[in-house]
């Protein structure tokens, strides 16, 4: 029963993914496979994590959204950002993620699928409400990929927005007291007491 | 490639970042699915950005987005270890005192 549905949601997966792939090629050539490629990582990485049963599956499914949300900054001529995406979100906040999944107990019989099935229901009623809203209200009029000039901004120029006092010295500045916060906090918060290292003989009456 | 696909491509992640938070039983889900808004958002600034004639801002905004992510992400992640370490449960309907 169980993998009857891990089989079924595995193969609509594939297909949506292939019909993706192929609209996009007929629709844009190269481009919109490129794009439908990205596309299909960021939303299949995603469903599959939360599909999965196990935390560990689900943090590894995040990986291919993340890789696939930077494939879409390269596509939107950000190459800084891409690489920042990549080395920030897959090198940092996932391993950060597994940590997290190894420090805590698995529990496999979590997922309940009448569950994720009224939510998904009810945000796709939602979402297609609002969508509908907003079809047709001026999103077409924007230029498309073919009429736009070229990315000329470089890394180099963000660096020296940065830096330039008239453009984000003080948000940088700003960025750079809030990480150093967060993470002093978070080694503050995490860190073990005295107790931790004694014999648990009276936990569980600590616990109560 | 428009503008409306990568909007679609934001929306249908923002989405699914909601449902992964709602239906599962588990803190780290619930950061999962914060990530994807998060990246959604990113993808939504980028978009407008590069449409909107590339300039620095969105970019910024971006690079913002990910710093306050990555700050998020390890102050969750101790306030879950010892979420943990407190009511020997990572669901987050069970962790219900502020106090040890």
């Amino acid at each position: 029963m169980k993998d009857k549905s891990q089989l079924l949601f595995y193969c609509a997966l594939g297909l949506a993914s292939l019909a993706a792939l192929v609209a996009g090629g007929l629709h844009a050539g190269g481009l919109g496979v490129a794009f439908a490629l990205c596309a299909v990582l960021t939303l299949g990485g995603s469903a599959m994590c939360i599909w999965e049963r196990s935390v560990v599956r689900s943090a590894f499914c995040l990986m291919a959204t993340f890789v696939g949300v930077a494939g879409l900054f390269l596509l939107l001529g950000n190459d800084f950002l891409a690489m920042a995406q990549i080395l920030i979100y897959v090198g940092g906040i996932l391993a950060l993620l597994l940590f997290g999944v190894m420090l805590t107990p698995p529990d496999l019989k979590e997922r309940k699928l009448p569950r994720l099935g009224w939510a998904t229901l009810l945000m796709g009623i939602g979402v297609a409400f609002l969508v509908s809203r907003v079809v047709g209200r001026g999103v077409g009029t924007w230029a498309t990929a073919e009429e736009l000039p070229e990315m000329t901004t470089r890394a180099e120029d963000i660096g020296l927005a940065f830096l330039h006092p008239e453009q984000y010295v003080v948000a940088f500045e700003l960025a750079a007291f809030l990480l150093t916060v967060a993470l002093v906090a978070a080694v503050y918060i995490a860190r073990r007491r005295r107790q931790d290292f004694e014999p648990e003989t009276d936990s569980e009456e600590g616990a109560a | 490639m428009g503008l409306d696909a990568y909007l679609a491509v934001s929306v249908a992640l923002f989405a699914l970042g909601v449902v992964c938070i709602v239906s599962r039983r588990n803190v780290l889900y619930v950061l999962m699915g914060i990530e994807m808004i998060l990246n959604a958002a990113s993808i939504n600034f980028a978009a407008f950005n590069r449409f909107n004639g590339g300039g620095l801002e969105g970019r910024m905004f971006v690079v913002f987005i990910i710093i306050l992510a990555a700050a998020e992400a390890a102050v969750a992640l101790a306030i879950v270890l010892n979420v943990f370490h407190l009511f020997h449960s990572v669901k987050p309907s069970e962790a219900d005192l502020l106090r040890e």
